[in-house]
C-alpha cells in the first residue's frame, strides 16, 4: 500500500514536469494554490449510522430498528466503524489519509435546517445573525489572487453557501456551455449602480472572468484514467458526474481556491435505511473517485476534502425507522496531506433516553485549520474568537 | 371551520365586518370627492408599470395605459376589486379522477415504472396548467398571491408524490389568496398534500413526529427565536391523532391522540391541533413575520420597522384579513418609490415577458421546465423554507439561462441559439437529459418570437426612451446607442441587465 502510494506520488511529480508544465502553482505549497473541497450533505446525514459505535450495546438499545448489525459494519477498530456502503473509503483509511471527526458541533445547537446550515455557512454563534459566508469573509480580508478562474465553484446546488455574500463563485454544471454562454454577460464595470442591479452586474462580471479562464485550450489529460494502477470506481450518479467536472476544470488548468459540492436527500426521518445506504455509497464512491483523478493530476497532495452538514441526529430511531434532528455529528476530512485516524468523541450513549449528544469538536476548530494550517492565512479575525486548530494535516 | 379559526381572536367576524364596512363607506365618500383630483394626478405609465409588475406578471402597454392614469388608490382598488377566486384555464382531466396511492404492494416492475411515468406526466401537466393560469388570468394578483401562500405554506411534489393532492391545495390557497390567513392556517394544516409533505400522517401518540410542529412555528407563523423546543415538542403531541384514510382525505383518529397535558408556550391543558394553531395566532409575531414576508415579496428586501409596525398591527386587528394588508401595503409611499429594488423571480421574468409582449407558447410544460432550471419549480420547491428569493436567485448559471431565453425571444438567429442542437453521443446520461431539455425548451418557444416591430406599432411606440419606460424599472445600465427606434431598442433592453430587476 505504502509503496503504491509513493508511486503515485512519483508519477504525479513526474507528469507535472513533463506533461504540464505550467501547472507550476501545484508545486508551491501555500496559500489558496492549495483546494479546499467542501462537501455538503444536505439534510443532516446521521452521523451515528455512518460512524458506528459498533461495540456498545447502547447503541443497539437505541437503534433496535435501524441499528447496523455488528458483522455488517467496516471495522475501523474494536470500537467504531463505518457504514456498510462505504467500503471505498477503506483503501484511504488504511493509507492514513482519512480522518474521521466524531462529535462534531457547536454550543447551544440550533436543529432547524434553514438555521442551521446558516450557522455553519456562516461560521457565527447559535445567537449571531451573520449576513456572507465565512469563506467570502476570509477571501475579502485576504483575497484569492487575481488570476484565478473564480474564488469558487459550486457543484450540484443553486445556493453558494460559505461563498454567499460577495465571493467571486461561478455554479457550474458544464463548463464548455457555461463558456459559449458566457458570451450573452453584459460587458460593463458594476460601478455606481446599487442593490439589486449591482448584484446582476457583480454576477456578470463573474461570469466573464471565469469564462475567459475556462476558455483556456484544454491540455493533454494526465493519464488515461484506465492506464493508472489504481483504475477508478465505477461511481454513478448526480455526485460522481459533479466530481467528475470538477476534475475536468481543474485537469484545465483552471485555478480555483474552493469547491463546494453537495449531495441532498439526508433529511431521513421515516424509513431511513435504505435511503442512507445509497446515499452513503454514493459519497464513499464519489471521494474514492476524487481521490482518484485528483491524484493522476499530482493534485492530491493540495487538496483538502471536509464533509459538513447542518447537524446530526438524535441517538434514538423514531417511530418510523428513522431518525429526528439531532446535535454532534461525524464527518470526515481526507486528502494526501492529512493525517488519518479518529479524532473527537465517540458518542457516549450510556444513559441516554431522549436526549441528544454533547460536541467534542466545535466546526470552526476544523474551519481554523483549514484557514491556518492549510491555506497559512490568519483565522484570527473570522469566527469571533479563539478555535484551537487540530493536528490534522501533515507539512 | 372558520368560527374555529376565529375564536380566542381580540376581534369577533362581526364586529371586523362592520367596521371594515363602515371604513369603506367612508373611503369610498371621500374617493367621490377626491375624484377629479386623483384623476388629474395619475400614477402614469412608469406608476402604473411599477404597480402591475409587482402584484402581477409583466403588463402590456394597452393594461399599463389603463391603469395609467388612475390615482393610486383607484388603482389598487381596482386591482383588488377585480380579483377573483378560482382559476379560468381548465385544469388538466385527471385532477378529479380516483388515483392510486405511492407505494401501493403487489406491483409488478413494468406497472410501477409504468405508474410512476404517469404521474411524471401529470406533474408536467400540472405544472404547466398553473403557468398558463398565470399568463392569461384577468387577475394576475390572484396568481402572484397563491403563488406567494405556495411559498409560505410550502409542500413538494417529490416528497407528497400525488399531483391530484397538489392540485387540491393549490385550489385552497387560491380560493384564500386574498382571504383570511387563519382560515388558511386551519385549513392547511389539514391539507391532505401538507399533511404528507410534513409527516402529521406518521404523527402518533408515544410515537410523536415533530416536523409539522416546528415549521408552523418556524416558517409558517413566528419565525424561528419566537418559541422553544419544548413548544415544538408538545404542539407535536397536539396534533397527534390527525390522519388520513385511505383516499388521502383528512380523518381524525381519537385512538391515536394523545389526551394528555401539555404546556405550550406556558399555558397548561389538553391541547388539540387547532387549539395550537390558535395560540399562534393569537401572538402579534405571526401578524408580523407574515407581514415582512410580505413586503419583502411585493415592496423591497429591506422593510421599514415603521410601516411593518403599521400594516402588522393592521393585519392582527382585522382578524388576519389579507386584503386590507395588501391594500395599505400598495398604498405606502415607501411601495412607490421602491423601483428595481426587487430582483425578478424565473416566473416573473418568463411570464410576465410573455404577458408583456402578448406571446403565447404551445407547449406550457416547456416554460415550466425553463422554469426549474431557473431555480423555481412550481408544485416542487427546494425544501420546506420555499424559495428564498431575492439575490439567490441570480447565479451564474441561472443569469445566463435567464438571458438565453431573452436572446431567443427577441434575436434573430443569434449564433447561441444553435448550440442547444448537439448530438447526445457524446454526453454521460445526465448532461444528454440537460440537452433534451434544452431542445424541448427550444421546440416549446420558437414559435413564439417576439416581434418588435409589430409590437411596437400595435402600441404606438416611437423611440427607444418610450420602450425603456415600458420595458425597465430604472435606467438602463448599458445606455442606448443614438438613433434607436421603439422596435431596434427592444432586444438590447431585454438583455440589460436593469431588465433583471423591478
Amino acid at each position: 500500500m505504502f509503496q503504491r502510494r509513493e508511486f503515485l506520488k512519483a508519477m504525479g511529480a513526474g507528469l507535472l514536469v513533463s506533461v504540464l508544465p505550467n501547472l507550476s502553482y501545484a508545486l508551491a505549497p501555500a496559500a489558496y494554490q492549495r483546494l479546499l473541497v467542501l462537501i455538503e450533505l444536505k439534510g443532516g446525514n446521521d452521523g451515528l449510522n455512518t460512524v458506528i459505535p459498533y461495540a456498545s450495546d447502547d447503541y443497539y438499545r437505541l437503534r433496535p430498528a435501524i441499528g447496523i448489525p455488528r458483522p455488517q459494519v467496516l471495522q475501523l477498530n474494536e470500537q467504531i466503524g463505518l457504514h456498510p456502503a462505504m467500503s471505498s473509503l477503506l483503501p484511504l483509511w488504511q493509507n492514513h489519509q482519512l480522518a474521521v471527526l466524531q462529535g462534531v458541533g457547536y454550543p447551544e445547537p440550533n436543529l432547524s435546517h434553514f438555521r442551521s446550515i446558516e450557522i455553519w455557512e456562516t461560521a457565527s454563534a447559535s445567537n449571531q445573525y451573520l449576513g456572507e459566508g465565512w469563506l467570502t469573509r476570509l477571501f475579502r480580508s485576504q483575497p484569492v489572487p487575481a488570476g484565478f478562474a473564480a474564488d469558487g465553484v459550486v457543484l450540484s446546488s443553486q445556493n453558494l453557501g460559505p461563498l454567499d455574500g460577495g465571493a467571486r463563485a461561478v455554479v457550474l454544471s458544464n463548463p464548455q456551455d457555461f463558456a459559449r454562454q458566457a458570451k450573452l454577460a453584459a460587458d460593463q464595470q458594476a460601478g455606481a449602480h446599487s442593490g439589486a442591479l449591482s448584484h446582476i452586474l457583480k454576477v456578470e462580471g463573474d461570469i466573464r472572468t471565469a469564462a475567459n479562464a475556462l476558455q483556456q485550450p484544454a491540455m493533454k489529460p494526465a493519464a488515461n484514467p484506465a492506464d493508472a494502477p489504481t483504475a477508478p470506481p465505477k461511481a454513478a450518479g448526480g455526485f460522481a458526474q459533479a466530481i467528475n467536472t470538477l476534475a475536468d476544470i481543474l485537469q484545465n488548468g483552471t485555478r480555483i481556491a474552493v469547491a463546494r459540492i453537495t449531495l441532498t436527500g439526508f433529511d431521513t426521518h421515516g424509513n431511513q435505511q435504505p435511503t442512507q445506504a445509497r446515499l452513503l455509497g454514493e459519497l464513499a464512491d464519489g471521494l474514492a473517485l476524487l481521490q482518484n483523478r485528483l491524484q493522476a493530476q499530482g493534485r492530491w497532495d493540495d487538496t483538502l476534502v471536509l464533509s459538513y452538514a447542518e447537524f446530526g441526529r438524535r441517538p434514538r430511531e423514531n417511530g418510523n425507522r428513522g431518525t429526528d434532528h439531532g446535535t454532534a455529528n461525524s464527518h470526515f476530512m481526507l486528502g494526501g496531506r492529512v493525517k488519518g485516524g479518529l479524532y473527537g468523541q465517540t458518542p457516549l450513549l450510556a444513559g441516554v433516553t431522549d436526549g441528544n449528544l454533547p460536541y467534542a469538536i466545535d466546526f470552526r476548530q476544523l474551519y481554523s485549520t483549514v484557514v491556518q494550517d492549510w491555506w497559512g492565512k490568519d483565522a484570527r479575525q473570522l469566527f469571533g474568537g479563539h478555535f484551537e486548530r487540530l493536528p490534522l494535516l501533515r507539512a | 371551520m372558520a368560527e374555529h379559526a376565529l375564536a380566542g381572536l381580540p376581534y369577533t367576524e362581526e364586529r371586523a365586518f362592520s367596521m371594515k364596512s363602515h371604513a369603506q363607506t367612508a373611503i369610498r365618500l371621500i374617493l367621490l370627492c377626491l375624484l377629479p383630483l386623483t384623476a388629474w394626478a395619475g400614477i402614469g405609465e412608469e406608476g402604473a408599470r411599477h404597480l402591475l409588475s409587482r402584484t402581477g406578471f409583466g403588463a402590456n402597454p394597452a393594461q399599463i395605459a389603463l391603469y395609467a392614469p388612475l390615482g393610486r388608490q383607484q388603482a389598487v382598488d381596482r386591482l383588488l376589486d377585480h380579483a377573483v377566486y378560482s382559476a379560468l384555464s381548465a385544469p388538466p382531466a385527471w385532477v378529479n379522477e380516483p388515483f392510486d396511492h405511492p407505494g401501493k404492494p403487489n406491483l409488478t416492475e413494468d406497472e410501477k415504472k409504468a405508474l410512476q411515468k404517469e404521474r411524471n406526466e401529470h406533474a408536467q401537466e400540472l405544472r404547466g396548467w398553473w403557468l398558463e393560469e398565470m399568463r392569461s388570468t384577468p387577475s394576475p394578483l390572484t396568481e402572484k398571491m397563491t403563488l406567494f401562500w405556495h411559498n409560505h405554506f410550502v409542500s413538494g411534489l417529490d416528497k407528497v408524490g400525488v399531483p391530484q393532492l397538489m392540485y387540491q391545495q393549490n385550489v385552497l390557497l387560491r380560493h384564500q389568496a386574498l382571504g383570511n390567513f387563519g382560515q388558511l392556517l386551519h385549513a392547511i394544516a389539514r391539507d391532505p398534500a401538507m399533511m404528507r409533505y410534513l409527516d402529521t400522517v406518521n404523527n402518533r401518540k408515544g410515537q410523536p413526529n415533530e416536523n409539522f410542529a416546528r415549521e408552523v412555528m418556524e416558517l409558517f407563523t413566528l419565525g424561528e427565536g419566537h418559541y422553544s423546543e419544548q413548544d415544538i415538542r408538545e404542539a407535536a403531541r397536539a396534533f397527534t391523532g390527525w390522519s388520513l384514510d385511505k383516499d388521502f382525505q383528512f380523518v381524525y383518529r381519537p385512538n391515536q391522540h394523545d389526551n394528555g397535558d401539555k404546556t405550550i408556550f406556558g399555558q397548561q391543558g389538553n391541547f388539540d391541533g387547532d387549539d395550537v394553531l390558535d395560540m399562534l395566532l393569537r401572538k402579534p409575531q405571526t401578524a408580523r413575520f407574515v407581514t415582512i414576508k410580505l413586503w419583502k415579496t411585493l415592496v423591497s428586501p429591506t422593510p421599514n420597522e415603521a410601516d411593518i409596525q403599521r400594516l402588522s398591527a393592521l393585519f392582527y386587528r382585522d382578524n388576519y384579513e389579507i386584503r386590507p394588508l395588501l391594500r395599505a401595503m400598495l398604498l405606502t409611499p415607501a411601495f412607490w418609490q421602491s423601483q428595481g429594488q426587487l430582483i425578478k423571480s424565473p416566473l416573473e421574468l418568463t411570464v410576465g415577458t410573455l404577458v408583456t409582449f402578448d406571446l403565447t407558447p404551445p407547449d406550457w410544460r416547456a416554460l415550466a421546465g425553463l422554469n426549474r432550471q431557473l431555480g423555481q419549480d412550481v408544485f416542487n420547491p427546494p425544501n420546506v423554507k420555499g424559495w428564498p428569493g431575492g439575490e439567490v436567485w441570480i447565479n451564474s448559471a441561472t443569469l445566463l439561462t435567464r438571458k438565453q431565453f431573452l436572446d431567443r425571444l427577441s434575436h434573430d438567429a443569434a449564433p447561441i441559439r444553435n448550440n442547444f442542437v448537439k448530438a447526445d453521443s457524446q454526453m454521460d446520461e445526465a448532461r444528454g437529459r440537460e440537452a433534451r431539455i434544452q431542445r424541448m425548451i427550444q421546440a416549446g418557444l420558437r414559435p413564439i418570437k417576439l416581434q418588435p416591430d409589430e409590437w411596437t406599432a400595435i402600441y404606438h411606440i416611437r423611440t427607444a426612451a418610450d420602450s425603456a419606460r415600458l420595458l425597465l424599472a430604472v435606467p438602463p445600465a448599458q445606455p442606448l446607442p443614438e438613433g434607436m427606434s421603439g422596435a431596434q431598442a427592444i432586444a438590447p433592453l431585454l438583455l440589460d441587465p436593469a431588465y433583471q430587476v423591478h
